[in-house]
């Protein structure tokens, strides 16, 4: 059962032709057979799920079932979820129990769905490998000597893997996008303000947005749905109505205008990755679409802001973490700074304290003008290009990621060539649109995906393309070998 | 040498919000240790800010009672530093954009003249919680009950030229907020706190000199020997060949002198930048409109009123409209003896006030009501009893001795004006002084007061002062 | 950019993180680079741009309603607090 999809899944629970509790178990399974080589889940919930999936399937036998219920998912650790262990992680967080749950982990539950547990992830999200997790890295499952991608790793290794049929991710510079193309799935970033950061833990909050991994395009529209939508506790909460984005799957792609920016084809990018965008816009074509060469001048801009505006958001966004209410506390500190220095210092790892450092400078006394209130200006440039490009395209397509997985430990010395993995990533979010990655083939044997941009809040038009797409095509039914 | 002073003044005013600024947590004030301090307030991992309307409306209504711009659209900025009563490390405060800007309020100075103090801006931002002291051997406790109270900052220009201007000013401060009812105004729980900005410069000079922020001055009489204090430290610094230092120091009242505080001087690189987790503030023209809807008479209009209407001088005016409960007690007291306005300004200012100084209570919480007080000074008015007699009644009122008609049956207090009686009395008094009275007709008037006092001991006090006086005048000289 | 071993102990203060003198030359190599890398943003014209703080810049802040809907619970927060007594957070003495 766990090669059938989410949906599938969810018309057999409602069909009753297996219980959430047998689903459950089979998952848990898994999980507890492959998770040891793949080090996906920071935390399992055996017991708590099997009573989710048992209280699921009363649920179904009185006829008061949803469309989500008893279905099992992961979710990514920086969501804060009650009475359980919540370590974002890192070292700080080891030990910390959230109290509360995060606004996506109460819809889903109340949706009946069964939480398996919380996978790994980059340390507070910061990293694009899975390398920086305070637990270890997460092998890719079509490749154990390469990266899943990052920072949502764990829930892409998951789900390639088939230990959960979906899961959630977060993405503040391609977090959800880039591991779902190294590993063959669907990952799609909402626009932002489209679902509640509300108990997420929060790393650039003008860019973090949660999202899901799965592995189709209607499996995402499925979750999306119960996802999405307006939170009072969110400021930044959008209060506007949530299409159904399952119904639109269908909506036809005649006419279909995208855009291909040409910028996105520069040096850098594998000839390979490239040749396989290709290949999928021929696919577009037969669906009727046309295809429109676009630039975005100001492309080049993009990581190198994003590199400022995140670091100086994350720097102030982690100075909560200090060893007085919650999480790491060093032994014996002699006085208040030696509190601070040394519970920061040992709680956090090299690359979140790279990232707060560069935060803290960039926003200093002599520093901002030149940094971070520049990096402003060049975000304004970076959505003009999108915005402009928007009034004579409904899309934007390119690649997901410059090259396929790449090997464990390859780009760890140095930040730079980790950060431009993300270089077709950074961008979206700097502008606050919505983008999707969707399996369009094999380089090297590993999956390559292909990105889909769309403007504000349209979230339904990029789940339609991917979903024809993938009527047309078979790469997102693809199992890496030993899982299947 | 002659110097000048220039002082400049921030007070935190903590709005009276039932919830906080950014959370849905109390704000009251004295409750068990970390008992109000919600997810938001201890800034616990992934929680969120949403901004408290009242908070908004309260800055707002503050901007147009000082004649300030409203912005139509302002924006918080986190103020980062690391302190144990600072829960997310940042301050959520208003920067470069905040809600209120260029006002300005009119104080008036000892000689009588009059100076208009300006106000650079008013902006919204979270208090802090506290680090308590005591009971533990090299620890502080952290109670976060006071984390995310809203503040409403006040920033002065450097206008006041002396501590008693500055007290003039927070004074003002302090009445105005409380007429608007957005701050309870209440020093010694800290929910109105004062810095100031004191420097000096040889008088004539155009530049500003060095300044020092005074921090921690939670009383009007500490503020003005807080800054005499300082003032004099920076002339002998100066005098004495040194430079002041740009820096903040603590006001320690018990030793009356200012200090150094190194632990605000280590880290003052605040890394203002816009909050990601808030929107813009935009306030609209409807939204200011109705907020103006609600403002009160201020005091400056109502002083001007109760001398116009009452036919107060200004002093008397300032002093019944310097808060509002104040003036409406007397206001209500007028209304009810029906007039007489200075003989009701001169209880309220006189016995009515001695007896809250004394007793260290509001007016609100005095035992004497308007109504019971109107009673009494209609008994002045319709001669039952003296002025003198009357006060003897107030303490009575006061104790809780029932009302004044009451109080003056019980204790047998009524007035003699019976003529025939008090000049009978007199008679008796005459007989018994024959040297006085030969004395007085002699030539020496100053003995009149003699007899008066005889009549009134006599008496008791009771005999009607004017027809004493009458009666005595002719029996003397006949 | 070039960030000395010094500039590196006196931003790590700033942060409060604890650098062992052994790192210290890897972090003033590591930032240097990233600081290096987005001084390319120098190369943009900005001279006519406004920054732009959030991305839904055409959106203004929400207000939420005075009311208190939070109830003690204390106990549960306190449960990941590190030291705590008599209700409050212990920490070294605060010295003002």
């Amino acid at each position: 059962m766990h090669t059938k999809t989410l949906t599938q899944l969810a018309r057999d629970l409602k069909a009753r032709k297996l219980s959430s509790e047998e689903l459950t178990r089979a998952y848990l399974a898994r999980i507890e057979r492959f998770n040891p080589e793949l080090n996906a889940f920071i935390t399992v919930l055996q017991e708590q799920a099997l009573t989710t999936a048992r209280a699921a399937d009363a649920c179904i036998g009185k006829g008061d079932a949803g469309p989500l219920t008893g279905l099992p998912i992961a979710h990514k650790d920086i969501f804060c979820t009650r009475g359980v262990k919540t370590s974002c992680g890192s070292k700080m967080l080891d030990n910390f129990v959230a109290p509360y749950d995060a606004t996506i982990v109460e819809r889903l539950r109340q949706n009946g769905m069964v939480l398996l547990g919380k996978t790994n992830m980059d340390e507070f999200a910061m990293g694009s490998s899975n390398e920086t997790s305070f637990y270890g890295p997460v092998k890719n499952p079509w490749d154990p000597t390469r990266v899943p991608g990052g920072s949502s790793g764990g829930s892409a290794a998951a789900v390639a893997a088939r230990l959960a049929p979906a899961a959630t991710g977060t993405d503040t510079g391609g977090s959800i996008r880039q591991p779902a193309a190294l590993t063959g799935l669907t990952g799609i970033k909402p626009t932002y303000g489209r679902v509640s950061r509300y108990g997420m833990i929060a790393f650039a909050s003008s860019l973090d947005q949660a999202g899901v991994i799965t592995c189709t395009a209607e499996d995402a529209a499925l979750l999306l749905g119960a996802m999405a939508g307006f939170d009072p506790r969110d400021s930044t909460s959008v209060d506007r109505p949530v299409p159904d984005y399952t119904a639109e799957l269908e909506h036809p792609l005649k006419g279909l205008r995208i855009g291909l920016p040409k910028e996105f084809f520069d040096r850098g990018l594998d000839g390979r990755v490239g040749e396989a965008v290709y290949a999928a816009l021929t696919v577009y074509k037969k669906l009727g679409a046309e295809v429109r060469d676009i630039s975005l001048p100001n492309f080049w801009l993009s990581v190198p802001t994003y590199y400022v505006v995140a670091p100086a958001e994350c720097s102030s966004n982690l100075s909560r973490f200090d060893g007085v209410r919650f999480g790491h506390r060093c032994e014996n500190p002699v006085d208040l700074m030696d509190l601070y220095t040394r519970s920061r210092g040992e709680g956090f790892g090299a690359e979140v304290k790279r990232r707060i450092m560069t935060g803290t400078y960039v926003l200093s006394a002599g520093y901002y003008d030149a940094y971070y209130l520049k990096a402003q200006k060049t975000r304004t440039l970076i959505r003009q290009d999108f915005i402009a490009a928007f009034e004579n395209v409904d899309v934007i397509m390119g690649p997901a990621t410059p090259t396929p997985a790449f090997g464990l430990g390859e780009k760890t010395e140095d930040p730079i060539t980790m950060y431009l993995n993300d270089i077709y990533a950074n961008g979206v979010n700097l502008a606050g649109l919505p983008g999707i990655s969707i399996p369009m083939g094999f380089v090297d044997k590993l999956p390559v995906g292909l990105q889909i941009i769309g403007n504000y809040f349209d979230e339904a038009r990029l789940l339609s393309a991917a979903h024809q797409y993938q009527r047309e095509t078979d790469w997102h039914t693809r199992i890496p070998k030993g899982f299947e | 040498m002659e110097w000048e002073t220039v002082i400049g003044l921030e007070i935190h005013a903590q709005l009276l919000t039932k919830s906080k600024i950014f959370s849905a947590a109390s704000t009251a004030f004295g409750a068990a240790p970390n008992t109000q301090a919600c997810l938001v307030d201890l800034g616990y991992p992934g929680v969120l800010p949403v901004l408290n309307k009242e908070a908004v409306r309260m800055a707002v209504k503050f901007g147009l009672a000082i004649g300030a711009q409203i912005a139509t659209r302002s924006v918080f900025a986190r103020k980062n530093y690391f302190y144990p009563d600072l829960p997310k490390g940042y301050q959520i405060s208003q920067y470069e954009l905040p809600v209120v800007s260029k006002g300005s309020v009119e104080i008036e100075l000892e000689d009588g003249g009059r100076r208009r103090i300006g106000i650079t801006r008013a902006h919204l931002e979270e208090d802090a919680g506290k680090s308590l002291h005591e009971g533990f051997e090299g620890i502080s406790g952290i109670d976060l009950n006071r984390a995310g109270t809203p503040l409403l900052e006040i920033v002065s220009e450097p206008d006041m030229r002396s501590a008693k201007e500055a007290v003039a000013y927070m004074k003002k401060i302090h009445s105005l907020v409380r007429y608007l009812e957005i701050c309870d105004g209440n020093l010694q729980e800290g929910s109105f706190r004062c810095d100031a900005n004191v420097s000096v410069r040889r008088q004539g000079e155009q530049k500003f000199g060095t300044r020092a922020e005074l921090k921690n001055i939670n009383s009007f009489h500490f503020v003005e020997k807080a800054i005499l204090y300082e003032v004099q430290r920076q002339i002998d610094v100066i005098e004495s060949g040194g430079k002041v230092v740009q820096e903040t120091r603590l006001y320690d009242s018990k030793k009356n002198e200012t200090r150094s505080m190194r632990s605000k001087e280590e880290a003052n690189d605040y890394r203002y930048f816009p909050d990601p987790d808030l929107l813009p503030l935009e306030i609209t023209e409807s939204f200011v409109a109705e907020v103006r809807k609600t403002l009160p008479e201020l005091p400056d209009g109502k002083k001007q009123r109760f001398m116009r209407a009452y036919g107060l001088s200004a002093y008397d005016a300032a002093l019944l409209t310097a808060s509002r409960e104040l003036a409406d007690y007397y206001e209500t007291l007028v209304q009810a003896v029906g007039g007489e306005a200075k003989l009701c300004a001169n209880w309220v200012m006189g016995e009515l006030s001695a007896a809250l100084n004394q007793n260290n209570k509001e007016v609100t919480q005095s035992p004497v009501t308007a109504a019971m007080l109107a009673e009494l000074l209609k008994r002045i008015l319709d001669n039952t009893i003296s002025g003198k007699i009357a006060k003897e009644v107030f303490e009575a009122l006061w104790a809780g001795e029932g009302g004044a008609d009451a109080v003056i049956e019980n204790k047998g207090l009524k007035q003699i004006t019976d003529s025939s009686a008090i000049g009978k009395i007199i008679d008796e008094i005459m007989a018994a002084n024959p040297r006085q009275l030969s004395d007085y007709r002699a030539g020496k008037d100053k003995l009149f007061a003699f007899f008066v006092g005889q009549v009134m001991k006599a008496t008791q006090g009771k005999a009607n002062p004017q027809q004493v006086n009458e009666l005595l005048l002719r029996k003397l000289k006949s | 950019m070039s960030l000395t071993p010094d500039d590196v102990r006196t931003i790590a203060r700033l942060a409060r993180l604890a650098i062992s003198e052994q790192d210290i030359p890897r972090y003033a190599d590591n930032l240097s680079r990233i600081l290096d890398f987005v001084a390319q943003l120098d190369q943009a014209d900005t001279s006519h741009v406004a920054p732009m703080a959030h991305p839904l810049s055409s959106l203004t802040q929400r207000l939420r309603d005075d009311v208190v809907t939070e109830t003690s619970q204390r106990d549960l927060f306190q449960e990941n607090a590190p030291q705590v007594d008599a209700g409050l957070y212990l920490v070294p003495k605060v010295i003002e």
